[in-house]
């Protein structure tokens, strides 16, 4: 199949076909803001932050679920979505109790380098500060709602990749959690591996390895995607 | 007619607060009180974190002895998990807290107490700030500020930050000491023990300058708590509690932390967000007890540390066995500081300190802990409780300045008595009156457990109630 030729940002880029309009933009040496989206999952596009315009098209759309198109004409990084972007971040801040200062992630977040990226010196909504549990009956990992940003990293990175479906969503709106099979304590699942692909996927410190303290949870959700082509090689 | 004077906000302490003075018909001192008026909640609000999490949170509380609440909870960690943290790990944190006693003390003393003592209370108020101490004495404020970087410094090497490291965990800590570092903080040991000691002789000469302020400033029977070790000696971490009297007498003796509840009761007033802790034995308010530098300096047996101790000695031949007045929390801090400064020689001498296993491993082996750590203003406990997961249920801390409260409230009524009579004061009396709170070094930031800038207020209430004066910063 032929190449699809498109302008991003001015500049004309070839791209696959069936190819994400993310993936173009990331060949191209664009940098956008993602959190939802992690290399080797199936892509939601929930978290909204990889919204672009595109010409012709009057709503915005995620780059991550766009498909390229021959004489498509996008635009990464426009005052409009620069003040979306800043004010996703803040939300995701403002819905739950992010305390970085504290925070077993803190300097390998990437809710915290999203909001160093969008500019976001402070938060101009009221935080609901819910009050949240922790749950920590796994004998090796431990899962802290204050700091999840429910992008369902960890649900699909269970399904997907380790194939168990522990993880998935309970709940609405601001109501909604990830939750453990019947919504019961993550030491009492009956399907849980222990495998840890949920606390690699994980973005923040929501999932983290019971026993770190401020700052010491690693970032290493790049190793999902080691994990997917290692597999592939073998078998 | 009588009136009430107002202090607020009392200035160069850390925390908000503020004095009211309420005065009678004939304009003589009838009540003083030490009013704190922050509010924080850290009590509450750990609840329900992995008690993994504390120091890191803790830690918090405080920007000037965040290492006394990172020990104070890593140590009750360490008996939630019931391991023996490893040798290096134990003397690592001891050296940081060594650090932490210096670069706080010297904080007080130069920085926060310097401008008082060195160019008088009743100096230009304009002038009395380390900025006026500067353009009055460089030498001495500068050797202040390098001995605070010093401390500042030993607490970076170990924990990668001077302030806030979250370097002390349940089990032990997370990074050691190299061998570059251990030499760097060596080189530097006689210069800083050359300036505490000149800093000491300058603060004897000033003896008989401040005679009246020596006699008013908080002289009064109280009881002695901090911890010591082996032997009596004078301990900053790791030690067991004891309780002197006035006259010395050991009331409570090898007391371990964990029973602390049986020796101090807590009692709240409701003007102030401060708690009371006193001694269960003699009740509330009786039991008013002192911690900190002055009461270490009082129920140790010996300083373990030669030129420290042949200052002591020199203080208890001036003074007395048991050195009663607010004014000498001063000398106990040069002294704790050089004190420290010898501890560390001796400890840098130890190869433990260049180990690398650092930290024991063990999941929720007890449901309760407490862990005490003498910070810079006196001892200060953590006590956790938590679930069979670890997950905090409980939480209270006992902080230093807490247990100074009815000294500093006695204080405050004993200065204001002496120097206001029939209703005339003057700035350089009200100044006397935060003076003789700055003597204990108060973090009302810490004992509150809240946030701010130190700020204190004076008020001077007639005997109607009415606000007839106010000295406010």
């Amino acid at each position: 199949m032929a190449a699809k030729t498109l302008t991003i940002d001015d500049h004309l880029v070839s791209a696959r076909p069936g190819e994400t309009l993310l993936e173009a933009i990331r060949e191209a040496g664009i940098v956008i803001p993602t959190l939802c989206h992690l290399d080797g999952l199936s892509d939601v596009g929930a978290c909204r932050l990889c919204l672009v315009e595109i010409e012709g098209q009057r709503r915005l759309q995620p780059a991550c679920m766009t498909m390229v198109s021959e004489g498509m004409v996008v635009r990464t990084s426009t005052p409009r979505l620069q003040a979306y972007r800043r004010q996703i971040v803040e939300l995701l801040f403002a819905e739950r109790n992010h305390v970085c200062a504290v925070c077993v992630a803190s300097g390998n977040c990437e809710l915290q380098r999203l909001a160093a990226m969008v500019g976001m010196d402070h938060v101009r909504y009221d935080y609901l500060s819910p009050d949240c549990s922790v749950d920590i009956s796994h004998p090796r990992f431990g899962i802290d709602h204050n700091r999840c940003v429910l992008c369902t990293r960890c649900v699909r990175a269970c399904d997907e990749i380790e194939g168990v479906h522990t993880w998935d969503v309970a709940g609405r709106g601001v109501q909604a959690r990830v939750i453990t099979d019947m919504n019961q304590p993550w030491g009492t699942s009956t399907t849980c591996t222990s495998c840890g692909k949920c606390q690699l996927a994980c973005p923040t410190g929501a999932i983290f390895p019971r026993g770190v303290t401020v700052g010491e949870r690693p970032h290493a959700s790049e190793r999902i995607a080691l994990i997917i082509e290692a597999r592939k090689q073998r078998w | 007619m009588g009136q009430r004077i107002l202090i607020d906000p009392v200035t160069r302490i850390e925390g908000h607060a503020k004095i009211s003075i309420h005065l009678d018909e004939a304009g003589n001192v009838a009540e003083t009180r030490f009013h704190v008026t922050e509010f924080r909640g850290f009590e509450r609000f750990c609840v329900g974190r992995p008690f993994w999490e504390m120091p890191g949170i803790t830690a918090r509380i405080c920007g000037i002895c965040p290492v006394s609440h990172l020990l104070a909870s890593a140590r009750a960690g360490d008996g939630i998990l019931a391991v023996i943290i490893p040798p290096a790990a134990e003397k690592l944190r001891r050296l940081m807290n060594l650090g932490q006693i210096i670069q706080s003390h010297a904080l007080s003393f130069f920085h926060l107490s310097g401008p008082d003592l060195m160019l008088g209370f009743d100096s230009d108020p304009a002038q009395r700030n380390i900025f006026g101490l500067i353009a009055a004495d460089p030498e001495l404020a500068r050797n202040g500020i390098r001995l605070r970087q010093f401390g500042q410094e030993v607490i970076e090497l170990l924990g990668g930050r001077k302030i806030h490291p979250a370097w002390a965990v349940p089990g032990g800590v997370r990074s050691g000491l190299s061998e570059r570092s251990r030499d760097h903080i060596r080189a530097k040991l006689p210069d800083m023990l050359t300036i505490a000691c000149q800093a000491l002789g300058r603060l004897k000469q000033l003896g008989e300058t401040y005679q009246r302020e020596i006699e008013t400033f908080g002289v009064f029977p109280s009881l002695y708590l901090g911890m010591v070790g082996p032997g009596g000696r004078w301990m900053h971490y790791g030690g067991k509690l004891r309780v002197i009297d006035h006259r010395g007498n050991i009331l409570v003796d090898e007391l371990d932390p964990i029973d602390y509840c049986d020796v101090i009761g807590e009692a709240a007033e409701p003007w102030s967000y401060l708690k009371f802790p006193y001694i269960r034995a003699l009740g509330y308010p009786q039991g008013m007890y002192r911690v900190g530098p002055l009461a270490r300096i009082n129920i140790c047996t010996t300083m373990g540390a030669p030129r420290a101790d042949a200052e002591l000695q020199e203080l208890r031949q001036a003074v007395g066995p048991v050195i009663e007045g607010s004014f000498y929390y001063h000398h106990a801090r040069l002294i704790e500081i050089i004190a420290a400064l010898e501890r560390m020689e001796v400890l840098l001498e130890d190869d433990d300190l260049l180990s690398s296993d650092l930290r024991a491993d063990a999941g929720v082996n007890r449901h309760e802990a407490v862990g005490v750590s003498e910070a810079p203003r006196g001892t200060l406990f953590h006590h956790y409780r938590v679930d069979e997961k670890g997950l905090i249920t409980h939480v209270n801390l006992i902080i230093a300045t807490g247990q100074n409260n009815l000294a500093i409230n006695r204080t405050v009524a004993q200065i204001a008595q002496s120097y206001i009579q029939n209703g005339r004061f003057d700035e350089g009396i009200l100044n006397r009156i935060e003076a003789g709170v700055r003597a204990y070094d108060p973090c009302l930031s810490c004992s509150t457990h809240a946030v701010g800038q130190m700020a204190m207020e004076v008020e001077l209430y007639d005997a109607r109630g009415e606000l007839v004066g106010r000295l406010c910063r």
